[in-house]
């Protein structure tokens, strides 16, 4: 019965956003308040019926209702509720029901708090977002429906794969959605203003909020994956240059540069037919990102021809939310009047160049992972592209992006002092000028550019420190006013230099921990002792336990600093009762200056057992810097400039003397 | 990222997909799913550090054809470790890094190559990362090149440098304003 009612409320959610496409886009076109009024209450209702969807197949999941298809297939009922729940989203079907809940949210989230939008371009920017939710409704309906019955119903699930019972992971895609299909919101109001043949600062203003919660969710989304992976998968890696990550990558990219050309936009009235472009782009990537995820094209192209079914909904609604968006943007090009001359070196000057640096990166991300599916569908010939092309193609852009970062935000607008700015990044400089010395003198090993990544990463956070020591003056006014002005500062600007500060500890984690891993792998005996990075590890004996859903071997492991026991590392490896699939839990003592993480292994025909033993060199900062890139971004959409709706603070006349 | 994982997981042989890449998936699964815990075995590493290190660094440049976007390095499936054993037989019998890799190419098709090499059919995938830069760069010239033009047809939006009277009046400004809150900008 609930089960129904989920279903009529995703069909009747379907028929309103029908009602809430066409209805105030017409009333936008014939200026009839009425009409646009209706997109508002419609997009409310849409997101009111589409949580009762979810719910409904939330509860068919949470009572283990196996007289439902896709609870059956991956639900199990001694599962712990949080992975009982964590499992409606755990797959196809179910996660696309989260993908539209998602995007009701934000058109809803429009509705509510858009009170002082031009109301045609807010009927217009609801009806685009009706019509995506309309395209991905009809999908789950007519291809992926999580509702349907099986008759007659199993004792028992099939339970869900037990990689995916994860805290981390159960959050991973909800975040990423959140990051995807937040930037429909982008999309919507760039096709409403091209629609409208109007577009202008206060637009950007609108577009840059929202532009900036799909990007924090969307870098946090992708962080938490890479974090599972790393403690999960066994192997210490967090990053694949897999095609499904590169998926989520792609639009991250365009994402950046689409959130700096709206701020541009917003200052300078400069960068239209950038932010125009980017937020058209970005959310086609988000789209391609669930084509290539959903359609099975990554598996084998073959495979995608035998069941093209969902593969070519994808792709047909991939295709006409691009294009139309390109072919609008061909049609009204001429109409985007440009404003904001600017410099070459400048603060757009810097932003443009980012700009071209992030597209060209993510241009070539996207053609690593669609070269060898085109080339095989066209002429049959596989080639693989792997890690090594990404490594070597990827890596050179980030380079002068990195050498540039910090110099942007110390540049004026307009025409800026390159001079100025290089003075004021000495320090940062010099810091990262030593810290390459210091690597170099003191590890004298891995390859011979991994100091010089160090650096970059040190310089762009020195360099981040910098631009607020400069815009509090430190050091040339006493330090209490300093803290005042620090405490005045614009909070995005605050949020700036915190995240390009993220941006520095990401670049350290990465190249430390690619370029300086230890690892030893060796056949260990009760007793035994092996030393990695000044930690001395003696392994102790392996035992059995029993969890709630599984059996495990646990290995049990003293990890000793210069004689003092620092940790107690329990790897070890599961079998779980349903489905009855093992994984390997890797030991991990975490630390500042780099985690040690044991692997256990098969049992030797020869007594012991294979052991793995890494030590991963300031992994943390890696997922840090992305917490701190989310941080510095709740932060600067915290900034009452940016909270769409707050009436503007009074500015301050200033009373007091100048000292 | 989470299906990708889940893919280069050796042991996902029950997948719940309907699909037939599910089926096709499960199969691969199954043939990787051998006792094995992860990929390089303690039996497997050369005495000499210097050729094992090469033996890792070719490892990771080579495809485990049966697996998902997965090098031999990272791989346990059975056919990933004869090729690692390969690689450090090529290696103990005195062959260069590129006449292994070409042995191991030779034997597999290009396919085993995670680096594809340049080649007609690879032209332009490796130019396109150059290609993509000098496109965005040229569109960008040119169109602030018309922006300069027409901004230098419409005075008033000229960028002019300012007249000594105009910076001076600039700079009693700025004075005035020393040990305010900084602008903001």
């Amino acid at each position: 019965m609930v089960v129904e009612l989920g279903h009529f409320a995703l069909v009747l959610a379907l028929l309103i956003a029908v009602f809430q496409m066409v209805v105030p886009a017409y009333g936008a076109r014939t200026n009839d308040d009425r009409l646009m009024a209706v997109g508002e209450p419609a997009a409310l209702c849409q997101l009111g019926l589409l949580i009762v969807a979810f719910l409904s197949l939330t509860i068919a999941y949470v009572t283990s209702d196996f007289s439902v298809a896709n609870v059956v297939a991956n639900s199990h009922s001694t599962k712990p509720l949080l992975y009982r729940i964590s499992g409606v989203w755990g797959n196809h079907e179910g996660s696309m029901v989260l993908w539209v809940l998602i995007l009701a949210l934000f058109g809803a989230a429009v509705a509510a708090f858009g009170r002082n939008l031009p109301p045609t371009l807010k009927a217009n920017v609801l009806a685009v977002q009706a019509s995506i939710a309309v395209a991905f409704m009809l999908f789950i309906l007519l291809t992926s429906n999580p509702f349907v019955r099986i008759d007659p119903p199993p004792a028992d699930g099939n339970g869900l794969n037990p990689i995916l019972q994860d805290p981390a992971l159960a959050f991973h895609p909800p975040f990423l959605y959140a990051g995807y299909v937040g930037f429909s919101i982008a999309y919507s109001f760039a096709v409403a203003a091209l629609i409208e043949g109007r577009i202008d600062a206060a637009w950007a203003r609108w577009v840059r909020p929202w532009t900036l919660a799909a990007w924090m969710c969307l870098t946090l989304g992708i962080a938490m994956g890479s974090w599972w992976a790393y403690y999960e998968l066994g192997w210490g890696g967090w990053w694949f240059w897999d095609p499904v990550e590169n998926a989520s990558f792609m639009p991250w990219l365009a994402g950046t540069a689409l959130l700096h050309s709206a701020l541009v936009m917003e200052k300078r009235d400069a960068l239209k037919v950038w932010t125009v472009l980017l937020a058209i782009l970005t959310f086609s990537l988000s789209l391609m990102g669930t084509f290539l995820v959903r359609s099975g094209i990554l598996t084998s192209v073959h495979a995608f021809a035998v069941d093209p079914q969902r593969g070519v909904f994808v792709l047909a609604i991939m295709t006409l939310f691009t294009g139309g968006g390109l072919a609008l943007y061909a049609l009204r090009a001429r109409d985007l009047r440009q404003g904001g001359i600017f410099a070459p070196i400048s603060r757009e000057g810097s932003l443009v160049l980012n700009n071209i640096l992030l597209t060209t990166a993510c241009a070539t991300v996207f053609i690593g992972t669609l070269y060898p599916l085109a080339l095989e569908s066209l002429t049959g010939d596989k080639i693989s592209v792997g890690p090594p092309y990404f490594d070597w193609t990827f890596g050179p852009l980030m380079v002068p992006l990195l050498l540039a970062l910090p110099f942007g935000p110390l540049l004026a607008w307009k025409r800026g002092d390159v001079l100025g700015a290089a003075q004021r990044l000495a320090f940062a400089a010099m810091l990262a000028m030593v810290v390459m010395i210091g690597t170099l003198a003191v590890l004298q090993r891995g390859p011979w550019l991994a100091p010089f990544g160090i650096a970059l990463g040190v310089f762009v956070m020195a360099g981040a420190v910098s631009d607020l020591a400069s815009r509090v003056r430190l050091g040339s006014v006493p330090l209490g006013d300093a803290a005042r002005r620090l405490v005045n500062l614009p909070r995005s600007a605050i949020g700036t230099a915190l995240a390009h500060f993220g941006v520095g500890m990401l670049v350290v984690g990465v190249v430390a921990t690619s370029a300086y891993r230890e690892e030893k792998i060796l056949v260990m005996k009760p007793g035994e002792v092996v030393s990695i990075a000044g930690y001395d590890i003696t392994f102790r004996g392996v035992a059995p336990r029993t969890g709630p859903n599984y059996r495990e071997e646990v290995a049990v492991f003293d990890a000793a600093r210069g004689g003092a026991q620092v940790s107690h590392l329990e790897p070890s490896r599961r079998i779980y009762d349903m489905p009855p699939e093992p994984t390997t839990e890797a030991g991990i003592h975490p630390g500042w200056r780099g985690d040690l993480y044991v692997v256990l292994g098969d049992a030797q025909t020869a007594g012991g057992y294979a052991v793995r033993v890494y030590f991963n060199p300031f992994v943390r900062f890696i997922w840090l810097g992305a917490v701190v890139m989310f941080i510095a971004g709740a932060f600067s959409l915290s900034d009452r400039r940016l909270r769409v709706g707050a009436p503007g603070r009074a500015r301050r006349i200033v009373t007091a003397p100048a000292e | 990222m989470t299906m990708a994982a889940l893919r280069r997981r050796r042991k996902s042989a029950s997948m719940r997909r309907s699909t037939a890449a599910g089926a096709l998936l499960a199969c691969l699964a199954a043939m990787v799913t051998v006792g094995a815990a992860f990929a390089v075995e303690p039996d497997e590493i050369l005495p000499d550090p210097a050729l094992e290190a090469r033996a890792r660094a070719i490892s990771a440049e080579l495809r485990c054809l049966v697996c998902q976007n997965q090098s031999i390095d990272d791989s346990n499936a059975p056919l990933a470790r004869d090729l690692r054993l390969l690689v450090r037989e090529r290696l103990k019998a005195g062959d260069s890094d590129g006449e292994v890799l070409r042995f191991v190419e030779d034997r597999y098709g290009e396919f085993v190559l995670l680096r594809p090499p340049l080649s007609w059919h690879t032209l332009l995938l490796w130019i396109a990362p150059v290609l993509a830069l000098i496109i965005a760069v040229w569109a960008t010239a040119r169109a602030w090149r018309r922006k300069q033009a027409a901004a230098a047809a419409t005075p008033s939006l000229a960028v002019e440098p300012l007249t000594s009277d105009e910076e001076d009046r600039l700079r009693e400004i700025l004075a005035e304003n020393e040990g305010d809150p900084p602008i903001r900008d």
